[in-house]
């Protein structure tokens, strides 16, 4: 799956997500496994669906914009982070919120934030992995 | 043929803390061998052995046991089911009194985790020269930290904030209150790993893990057994009278999953399955939350406290923060909750913690908590969670 997903922008030079649910067209988005039988949503590579046993799913994109339901600044590492739960209409989403202070000041239950994403660097071959997060609007 | 009323006769739980000097066996032989004496039998009367321990889940923690306490060819059962192991071990020993298959069971569970670190944590992959993606996502490394926490203080700040989302109230504040109060809980509970009580602003202002939850606000690692011995009605009733005046009823055992809802595999769910468990439990007891006089819930994390007032019905739904802001959980309160200081005092040695919370209960009913005794407890309710997850409540009585 992730090797559909995978675009080349060179013949040189390719871009890889760091999941295989961020789809990284022109604009990036977040992908789910939908269940065609009960609507039940999922990002992982999936054997049946946990709500209805069904095997059936079509892929949906995810709305780009949500809505922080929870977070945690987790402080354990070298570098403070905010771990979150956004809800993008209706399906929920969990992302470190990238581009603000790690602080509880700045982060807040409720606020508005949409998907960016980031490069994570080139390997060895010179593919670019890009990851996904969630920035305040 | 089986016994439907189900009694413990025997309890005991280890100090919880450090003990350098001990090994898992021997944590699990302590619990046992007091709790066999407690119940004043003898291990040859065991027919059925429970056994629960995470950390060396291969390495059958019960034979081991038994080859150091009495290998008396009895069906083993080492179970291993996150934080509800120990719980999961005492299911195994009901279940099997239960269904008429032996008179008497044990149940232990034993951890030794002084020093492990932060649970939950899945070390990065090796760098390797290229991106290749691997797993469930297709990650192309560790997506801790990249995609959010796995860690369980993160996770579980998450728990607290989410209700804190859903109902309001829920401030930094009021979570290191709750913790305030089993520290101060803790301080009349000789086995518990820190007795230590704390102001509202040390919690506060001490190191912060994952906001909103500081180092005191998280459960210790620590080194603990427990061990249990459960009879069937007939058993008890063979008893010496001191032995069936000390007995303990359980009322209700109940383990439960966790059903799917929308953004449980996001953010785990861990309210669900403890309502169901809670809900079938007062079913099987034939009583409710109304007639508990204390309650020993699964406080691994203070913001986990808030939300299992609520999934246990100590509150109306959405009433936690007003349950906790009336003193109802402190020891003098109206439903006294972790009397015992809870996990975040007592100490969390894992596989021991499912047990150790039904001993604090019995301790209790039969009046031998010392200190900390709340006067006349006739009923009550103990909590255990592990993430993943699984659920366990068992519902005492004091009957004689």
């Amino acid at each position: 799956m992730s090797e559909a997903q995978e675009i080349e922008t060179t013949e040189t030079n390719k871009r890889i997500p760091f999941v295989d649910y961020l789809i990284l067209d022109n604009t990036p988005y977040l992908q789910a496994q939908e269940c065609t039988s009960c609507g039940a949503r999922y990002f992982d590579r999936r054997n049946a669906c946990a709500s209805c046993f069904e095997d059936h799913f079509r892929l949906v994109a995810i709305e780009q914009e949500g809505t922080v339901t929870s977070f945690s600044i987790v402080q354990m590492g070298p570098v403070p982070y905010v771990s979150a739960v956004v809800d993008c209409g209706g399906t929920s989403v969990k992302c470190t919120i990238m581009n603000v202070e790690p602080s509880p000041e700045d982060v807040t239950l409720g606020m508005r934030v949409k998907l960016m994403t980031y490069s994570m660097g080139q390997d060895s071959e010179g593919t670019e992995a890009i990851a996904f997060g969630f920035e305040p609007i | 043929m089986g016994s439907d009323t189900i009694w413990i006769i025997g309890s005991n739980m280890t100090r919880f803390g450090k003990h350098p000097d001990k090994d898992v066996v021997d944590l699990a032989a302590e619990a046992s061998r007091e709790a066999l004496k407690d119940a004043g039998i003898s291990l040859s009367e065991v027919g059925v052995l429970g056994v629960g321990n995470l950390m060396n889940a291969g390495a059958g923690i019960g034979q081991q046991l038994q080859k150091q306490i009495g290998q008396t060819g009895i069906p083993v059962f080492n179970v291993s089911n996150a934080c509800a192991t120990g719980a999961t071990a005492l299911r195994v020993a009901i279940m099997a009194v239960k269904a008429g298959e032996t008179d008497v069971g044990m149940a232990v569970g034993v951890e030794k985790l002084a020093g492990a670190g932060l649970l939950g944590q899945r070390g990065p992959k090796a760098e390797s020269e290229t991106w290749e993606p691997s797993g469930r996502f297709g990650a192309l490394s560790s997506t801790e930290g990249r995609i959010g926490t796995s860690i369980m203080p993160g996770v579980f700040a998450q728990v607290g904030m989410e209700y804190g989302h859903k109902y309001g109230g829920a401030s930094f504040e009021l979570f290191a209150k709750i913790s305030e109060k089993n520290h101060s809980h803790s301080t009349l509970n000789p086995l518990a790993a820190y007795q230590k009580r704390f102001t509202l602003e040390e919690i506060m202002n001490d190191v912060m893990i994952a906001y909103p939850n500081t180092r005191p606000m998280c459960s210790g690692n620590c080194d603990g057994a427990a061990a249990m011995i459960v009879v069937s009605d007939e058993k008890m009733k063979s008893m010496p009278s001191g032995v069936q005046k000390r007995a303990v009823k359980i009322s209700a055992s109940v383990l439960t999953s966790d059903p799917y809802v929308d953004g449980c595999q996001i953010l785990p769910d861990v309210n669900t399955l403890t309502r169901n468990a809670a809900s079938q439990a007062y079913e099987q007891a034939g009583i409710g939350p109304e007639d508990l006089d204390l309650v020993e819930l699964h406080d691994c994390f203070a913001t986990a406290e808030l939300v299992h007032y609520d999934n246990l019905m100590l509150c109306e739904e959405g009433g936690a923060v007003d349950f906790f802001e009336s003193g109802a959980p402190w020891r003098d309160g109206a439903k006294p909750v972790n009397v015992s200081g809870g996990l975040q005092s007592k100490g969390h040695p894992i596989a021991a913690t499912g047990i150790a919370n039904i001993h604090e209960i019995v301790m209790h009913l039969r009046g031998e908590a010392g200190d900390r005794q709340i006067e006349g407890a006739r009923v009550g309710l103990a909590h255990v969670i592990g993430l993943g997850s699984a659920c366990g409540v068992h519902i005492l009585e004091k009957v004689a």
